[in-house]
């Protein structure tokens, strides 16, 4: 078994018995795609919600450019669109808005919604179903997803693990 | 119009001299708040990319604290302090005279009183620009969060992702002039506008 590392703006696919993992997940989302009966899945480690349109962009990066180009990947790699569900992680808030200072730091408060938003839209956009999700709160995630059977589990920097 | 990443080198040193001085009037506050003699190695400013940042801080699951300091007037952007676990022991133990034990186990007055270190730090460093470029600058109240390196660093990463991948670090070394001759290190990125940072360039005459 591998495991196959996404860095920040970064997506992979692979096959079982892999495990695509992301790091440290903050107001940033990790998408998970897999299609059960190939045990193909593709991670994609998103930082923004749409991309600015310029051609040096890393498509990578941005929500509404990654999704589609994880999705090309994983076709290409053998993936069936209509077995294919996701599973989404992130989009934290990571600092407390300050009440009697709501000119400043509300921008940086509302990134991690506004890319969980865009991540839906997306997934939408392109027909695949949202099966699980561990978004907002306000703490960050690191995610594992096991190629041989779909399983995301999430952990964070305190010791809580989920499984998805 | 400057841009991240097309700094030249005479811009690059002007940085590197901001973040010196604001280093040296941080040092002096730390040291006055502390009681302590402290002696401060010259800082290491450097342009890096976030991942290696996060390399740098540990790792990123590695559990630091960030203080988030919002910067307005003439000048806008951020200020992000990034404490490791030996500096926010040193500072909570020399404050209120009690061990930490577990660092992901913070007690609110920990919280409160590294918030302010944060708060007086940076005020010394957007002072020590204030001064020296003449421009009126404020700064917010700062926000705090205890959590993995990447996932704290994520916020000025999507904050600024437009304008780039690459920040400012401030890397200063405080040495408590105590017997045990403690080094202790802070990390700290400075995040502009591109309209400020052209602002900032002009004042000082290398735009």
């Amino acid at each position: 078994m591998g495991n196959v590392v996404v860095g920040i703006s970064d997506l992979a696919v692979s096959k079982a018995p892999d495990v695509l993992a992301t790091y440290a997940l903050g107001s940033c989302v990790g998408i998970c795609i897999y299609d059960k009966h190939s045990q193909i899945g593709g991670l994609s480690h998103i930082l923004l919600p749409k991309s600015t349109g310029s051609a040096s962009d890393n498509q990578m990066k941005f929500a509404d450019t990654a999704i589609p180009l994880l999705m090309s990947k994983l076709e290409k790699a053998g993936a069936k669109r209509i077995y294919m569900s996701a599973k989404i992680v992130g989009g934290a808030q990571m600092f407390a808005l300050n009440n009697n200072n709501n000119n400043s730091n509300s921008s940086v408060g509302q990134i991690g919604q506004r890319n969980v938003e865009a991540v839906k839209e997306a997934l939408r956009k392109q027909n695949i179903k949202i099966i699980a999700e561990d978004t907002g709160l306000n703490y960050g995630r690191s995610v594992f997803m096991d190629l041989s059977n779909g399983i995301v589990t999430v952990k964070t920097a305190f010791g809580a693990v989920k499984q998805l | 119009m400057v841009q991240y990443g097309e700094f030249n080198e005479i811009q690059i040193d002007v940085l590197k001299e901001i973040g010196n001085i604001g280093a040296g009037n941080a040092a002096t506050a730390l040291a006055t708040m502390m009681a302590l003699p402290i002696d401060m190695t010259v800082p290491k400013v450097n342009m890096l990319h976030y991942n290696d940042l996060a390399a740098l801080l540990g790792g990123p699951e590695n559990l630091i604290v960030g203080i988030l300091i919002d910067v307005m007037g003439d000048l806008e952007g951020i200020i992000m302090f990034l404490l490791e676990k030996e500096f926010t022991h040193t500072v909570i133990n020399n404050l209120l005279g009690s061990a930490v034990e577990d660092f992901s186990q913070l007690s609110e007055m920990d919280l409160s009183v590294i918030q302010e270190i944060g708060n007086i730090l940076s005020a010394s460093y957007i002072n020590s620009i204030a001064s020296l470029t003449g421009l009126n600058i404020n700064i917010s109240v700062p926000a705090i969060a205890v959590d993995m390196a990447g996932a704290i660093l994520s916020v000025p990463a999507i904050k600024y992702g437009e304008i780039g991948d690459e920040v400012l670090l401030i890397e200063g070394a405080f040495i408590g002039n105590t017997e045990a001759k403690e080094e202790v290190s802070t990390k700290l990125i400075l995040i502009l506008e591109e309209k400020s940072l052209n602002t900032l360039m002009e004042r000082l005459g290398v735009s």
